[in-house]
């Protein structure tokens, strides 16, 4: 079943203006309108604006010019397909699942539900009824697909009962050939080239044969540029898969408290009567919570909202409780929080487990999630990481930090040839050097304010920079693996060659030590 | 549990030598640990290693490629602003049953690390079996609890084995000067294949080894960390 909502932005800001069909404003001209580089556009037009003029559309200016009393309004496209979206939720009354067709349509799967409702005659007339209870202007079809129904609710001839059915099993083609070519949903400039080409109606489609059509739109993939595909959707020839709306529950738990608490150690009691609250809702639905929100409504109209994002699902409300009571330090009751409210915004599968086990293990220590969370809800989120391998042959590069319990990424096994230091410096140190020009080894360095001599030396090893990424007046590097005098390792480089066109004389620096 | 236990290794920040030493001494004591017949042969825990922002600044991040191959997979690195809050990381991680050892490293003498938050953190490390290695870069040698106190340095190393101008293999000049249950003395110690060997040093071998009473012994691979 197909519904299509004709005046959907004019019905709800008509309904939300809680105005009645005759009375109040709608009885004047009324456009909502959208601002545009090129001034206010109009959307949508109420009936007595439509009568004087205005059109979906038409600039404002223009409106004006054929009515000169026409009144605005904004025009509220993201709230509309939220309304379209709770609709489509809403109409799921008459059949298993239903689809959104935005921006003002719905797409209701009926298919063997009908003798429910006492045939499909009165299941359209129930839909007409439910809607026409809502005021909401709509025109309904059913068909066998779900492209014809569609074609039938928009460009169907209105019938006295305001839905049409198009019954299975006879020859379809012969009954929609009348629609215009504008029920095959395609786009503004295919329909263009259709016009041009003078067909008009489906029939005319059927006349040209298919393989003229197929030869005309041979290099349209998409379904909404080629007649040819579209029509065979229609007929059902073609499957067309709809992407079903499913209503999803976030775990939410609240306290209304008949007298507003300004102490903190009431409000941690909330906090542990929720926690449990939560942890038994999430426990109903065989979840763990990833990110939970904590809202405190206070008395004179302030809302304080502390989140809080977990390394793995948990329900364990002592955990949950501990973790909010360290962002709670900063709350301001001001004069009473009267209702507090937790949600699990994010919600990931975890199994039940049997509590004492786990229990008595708690005693021994905590466990590796719990402690990361401790750590993260203290320090931040970016200083709790891992390091992990990295595609690059800088060392700088070949090494990434990701947070510790994400899986390590796949990498190429490392070749075990060169030895690298054990720890790095964030930012190589420039250091000055005695050595032997043009690249002969390093005699000796000064760094930090002391002189190091150097005894052994291995090297060079020499790393080109990454030129697909990197300026071309970036300079190699010559790494020395060096020990001086009281047997301290360091790991140097010289930044170039003398004579490489990069640069004036290369440049030394400090880059990691050995163990 | 033996040697889970808290441990200090004080070193120069302008050289590598102290965290490496700890990470030595530590995974010696694990591969010490390891002997026992009923524990699992394949440690996979992880191990956490702290630095505060300071002790970055001096001697740098661990670097992944350069890390011994079975500790590359399970590090995790906390990075913290303040040495308050690498006392509140170590000691959270201490309490945490999943981790192998946890290696702090704090530059300097702050004014949080005294001898009460050192003692929090050896009853920590004794009540829940974690061992800590902290590493004090540049530090003062002021009042602690730890049971094992090392001063650490470089050591010049052995020739390496195919090239006789190279550095070879890591070494340090380690001087145990306060211990609970022996004597202090001086080994030089190296890291040889992932087992912590001394080589013969005068100096010490009439005192003994911390805890095996000759160094013939313990150079056969037996824990010196182990106490």
């Amino acid at each position: 079943m197909a519904i299509w909502f004709a005046q959907l932005a004019v019905d709800r800001w008509r309904l939300s203006d809680a105005q009645g069909e005759k009375g109040g404003t709608d009885a004047e001209p009324y456009a909502l309108i959208t601002e545009t580089a090129h001034g206010p556009r109009v959307d949508a037009a109420n009936r007595a604006g439509a009568e004087a003029g205005a059109r979906p559309g038409m600039m404002l200016a223009d409106a004006r010019t054929l009515c000169p009393e026409i009144k605005v309004a904004p025009s509220d496209p993201a709230g509309d397909l939220a309304f379209l979206e709770k609709l489509a939720l809403w109409s799921r009354r008459w059949g298993p699942w239903s689809a959104l067709d935005p921006p003002d349509g719905l797409i209701v799967d009926v298919t063997a539900v009908a003798h429910l409702f006492g045939g499909e005659r009165r299941l359209l007339a129930d839909a007409r009824k439910a809607f026409a209870e809502r005021d909401l202007d709509v025109r309904l079809a059913i068909a066998p697909t779900a492209g014809a129904a569609w074609a039938l609710a928009h460009y169907g001839r209105r019938t006295a009962d305001g839905g049409s059915i198009l019954p299975g099993g006879q020859d379809m083609a012969a009954q929609l050939s009348d629609l215009p070519v504008a029920a095959l949903r395609l786009d503004g400039d295919v329909l263009t080239v259709l016009r041009r080409l003078g067909l008009k109606k489906l029939g005319d489609l059927a006349g040209v044969g298919r393989d003229a059509l197929q030869r005309r739109f041979r290099n349209r993939k998409s379904p909404t540029a080629n007649p040819l595909l579209r029509l065979d959707q229609i007929l059902g020839r073609l499957p067309e898969p709809l992407l079903p709306v499913v209503p999803q529950q976030v775990p939410l738990v609240q306290r209304r408290l008949m007298e507003p608490i300004r102490h903190r150690d009431l409000l941690d009691q909330v906090l542990h009567d929720l926690a449990h609250d939560m942890a038994r809702e999430l426990e109903g639905m065989g979840k763990g919570a990833r990110r939970l929100e904590l809202g405190l409504w206070r008395v004179d109209g302030e809302v304080l909202i502390r989140a809080l994002e977990l390394s793995a699902a948990t329900r364990d409300p002592a955990h949950i409780k501990r973790l909010f009571a360290v962002k709670l330090d900063d709350i301001d009751a001001g004069f009473g929080i009267e209702t507090v409210r937790l949600r699990a915004s994010w919600a990931e599968p975890l199994a039940l487990e049997q509590g004492e086990i786990e229990a008595s293990a708690e005693n021994h220590g905590t466990s590796l999630n719990a402690f990361i969370d401790r750590l993260t809800v203290r320090l931040g989120q970016n200083a709790v990481c891992r390091p992990v391998p990295h595609a690059s042959h800088l060392p700088e590069r070949s090494q990434r930090w990701q947070p510790p319990l994400e899986p390590e990424p796949a990498s190429q096994g490392e070749l075990a040839f060169n030895f690298r230091p054990l720890k790095l410096l964030d930012r190589a140190e420039p250091i000055a050097v005695l050595y032997a020009t043009p690249d002969g080894y390093p005699r000796s360095f000064q760094w930090r304010g002391a002189v190091h001599e150097v005894v052994r030396v291995e090297g060079p090893e020499r790393l080109a920079p990454e030129w697909w990424r990197e300026k071309s007046s970036a300079r190699l590097r010559d790494y020395y693996r060096i020990e001086d005098r009281e047997g301290r390792r360091y790991w140097l480089y010289r930044n170039g060659i003398i004579g490489d066109g990069r640069g004036g004389m290369p440049a030394w620096f400090m880059h990691g030590f050995f163990g | 549990m033996a040697g889970a236990s808290h441990s200090e290794v004080f070193a120069s920040g302008d050289e590598g030598c102290g965290a490496a030493l700890a990470l030595a001494l530590a995974r010696d004591t694990l591969a010490a640990a390891a002997t026992n017949p009923l524990s699992e042969t394949d440690d996979r825990r992880m191990v956490l290693w702290v630095q505060d922002r300071d002790a970055i600044k001096r001697g740098g991040r661990p670097y992944l490629h350069g890390l011994p191959a079975d500790l590359r997979h399970r590090l995790i690195h906390v990075e913290v602003k303040s040495p308050a809050d690498a006392l509140f990381a170590l000691e959270e991680g201490l309490r945490c049953r999943d981790l192998a050892f946890v290696l702090g490293e704090i530059a300097g003498n702050p004014r949080a690390l005294d001898f009460t938050s050192s003692r929090r953190l050896s009853l920590a490390a004794e009540k829940h079996g974690v061992p800590l290695w902290l590493v004090r870069l540049d530090a003062r040698p002021d009042l602690s609890s730890a049971r094992l106190r090392w001063q650490a340095r470089s050591a010049v190393s052995p020739p390496a084995r195919w090239n006789a101008h190279a550095p070879g293999i890591a070494s340090w000049r380690a001087e145990l000067f306060r211990a609970r249950t022996h004597p202090p003395g001086t080994w030089t110690l190296r890291d040889d294949g992932g087992n912590l060997v001394a080589a013969g040093s005068p100096a010490s071998e009439t005192s003994g080894s911390p805890h095996h009473g000759d160094l013939v012994r313990a150079a056969g691979g037996r824990s010196l960390a182990a106490v």
